[in-house]
């Protein structure tokens, strides 16, 4: 997790610029519930789909997020993720697969009724971090987890 | 002509004893290969293929067995089923019990016809009988139906039966042979990866059993993204090892499926099944 | 039916478990005949209701999996309350089925 931090403190200059060209939906803190930012998306670099995303690409490692992902996938098409928290006042809650060409799979907004919990299934391209990123309390924090995706002998 | 007939009978007495096994002799001892390989095995766990071998894969395919995508062939295969053909029947009349809970009982040998049929195959001349376009073998509708067909009989116990019929025999010795013949490029029998090594590596992926293959037919895959019949997966096996795939419901798949089926008698159904 | 719903209703915390048809193609695979691109077609955004009030939204790429599943958790729901699940694609394609928690 320093490793993260120390990555994110050197590259803050770049995200500086690289959010001014990003556009619409960064920074603004308010966004419409439910709304499809295609920035976030599109985005080739984690920092940049946070900043799009969530308003935000600084975050801290915690180990009060639990993720549930496979060591090794089974098929990189379909990967079981579950995201649940230990956490007050969450709002949102992003999932990342850094070795994607967009690394953001999916974000989720939830309203005060929600539980901390989320599960999906997401591709994979290929073996790397499966990022769950917390939104609470207007501060992010993660966890994220290496998931190993193989290429199968049996056409898989 | 007395010579002629003594001497065929002397003939056809004198095979067995050249050491051809029977059936049962097969089954047993395909069993008892399996016992001996995977010990820790319970004989009713072969149903899930690599998850009864394989605690890791195991537990990924229970996280989708959760809620899974072929929730949604069940769905569509139950309308497709019930709506009625142009004549206004229903694939309810060709089958019996109306088609509900009869999956163990396919492929069987129709002594009449002469010729093994698969579920497949009677789907699809149920269609034909009824004035119906045939459906394509390997994906779409008819796999559709054909999930629906096995998830109503999930738990029922398989049974197939070889008559007392030497074409019934010969059909089963048949599919014998393609499952130890080598074949292909790369030079491989089914039973080289599903017996011999079942249990083993090959790159990433794990080999699954052969005992208890068919139970779980057909079979959504994560690879296709979609639901696949039985011999949809021959063919791409046969591929694999670089040899030309057989037509989907050829003598020769249908065969396959006949003694491949036969091997996991005793086992339950448990289709459509989920898969990488 | 092309979204599955099941929701329960346990010790005060109410599970929803859906399932969802869809391509979810991600824009990125090539037609293995024509060599062109397919074009994305994912869904972009799921809705939830509880008895008409908005519980979640999920913002989806093209790299959710086919036929996507997906489960939340809230606080409160009894059996009979109406679940609403609904989604719409960037293809301006829609869909919403409504189940009752058991």
């Amino acid at each position: 997790m320093n490793s993260l931090r120390r990555k994110f403190i050197k590259t803050a200059t770049f995200v500086g610029v690289a959010a001014t060209t990003i556009g619409t939906g960064v920074l603004i803190p308010q966004r419409v519930l439910g709304a499809y930012v295609k920035a976030a998306f599109d985005a080739k670099d984690v920092n940049g789909a946070l900043m799009a995303s969530l308003g935000s690409d600084q975050h801290s490692a915690s180990d009060a997020i639990k993720l549930k992902a496979p060591d090794i996938a089974e098929n990189g098409a379909v990967v079981p993720i579950t995201v649940s928290a230990d956490m007050g006042n969450i709002d949102s809650i992003a999932i990342i697969s850094t070795g994607n060409v967009s690394p953001l799979t999916s974000t989720y907004n939830l309203t005060p009724a929600c539980e901390p919990f989320i599960s999906t299934r997401i591709k994979m391209a290929k073996t790397s971090d499966v990022i769950a990123v917390v939104k609470a309390d207007g501060k992010l924090y993660s966890t994220s987890k290496e998931v190993k995706v193989t290429i199968g002998g049996c056409g898989g | 002509m007395k010579k002629l007939l003594a001497l065929a009978i002397a003939c056809l007495v004198a095979v067995p004893l050249v050491g051809m096994a029977t059936p049962q002799q097969d089954l047993s001892e395909f069993r008892d290969y399996y016992k001996q390989r995977f010990p820790g095995t319970p004989f009713e766990d072969y149903i899930n293929g690599v998850y009864s071998i394989d605690p890791a894969s195991r537990e990924q395919w229970q996280e989708i067995e959760e809620f899974p995508p072929y929730e949604l062939n069940i769905s569509a295969g139950e309308e497709l089923f019930n709506k009625p053909f142009a004549n206004g029947k229903t694939y309810a009349s060709c089958f019996e019990n109306g088609g509900i809970g009869i999956r163990q009982n396919y492929p069987y040998f129709d002594t009449e016809l002469g010729e093994v049929i698969t579920l497949e195959l009677a789907i699809n001349r149920c269609r034909e009988a009824n004035g119906e376009k045939q459906l394509k073998w390997k994906r779409g509708p008819i796999a559709d139906i054909s999930a629906y067909m096995a998830y109503t009989s999930r738990g029922k116990i398989f049974d197939i039966k070889i008559p007392d019929d030497p074409r019934a025999l010969a059909a089963y010795e048949r599919g014998k042979k393609h499952f130890y013949q080598k074949r292909g490029q790369l030079n491989m029998a089914c039973a080289d990866c599903h017996k011999f090594y079942a249990g083993n590596m090959v790159r990433a992926d794990l080999l699954s059993p052969a005992l208890g293959h068919l139970t779980h037919f057909p079979v959504y895959r994560s690879k296709w993204g979609g639901m696949g019949t039985t011999h949809r997966r021959y063919g791409g096996c046969n591929e694999q090892v670089r040899a030309k795939a057989y037509p989907a419901q050829s003598e020769e798949y249908r065969a396959l499926e006949y003694f491949h089926t036969y091997m996991s008698n005793g086992l339950a159904v448990n289709g459509p099944g989920a898969r990488k | 039916m092309a979204i599955k719903i099941r929701a329960k209703a346990q010790d005060g915390v109410t599970t929803v478990k859906t399932l969802m048809n869809h391509e979810m193609e991600t824009g990125l695979r090539k037609d293995s005949k024509t060599g062109e691109k397919i074009p994305a077609h994912h869904i972009t955004e799921v809705t939830a209701e509880h008895n008409g009030k908005l519980v979640m939204t999920a913002n989806w790429g093209g790299a959710i999996s086919k036929n996507p599943y997906l489960s939340f958790k809230f606080k409160g729901g009894a059996s009979g309350d109406k679940i609403k699940v609904s989604w719409v694609d960037n293809k301006g394609g829609s869909d919403s089925t409504e189940a009752s928690i058991s």
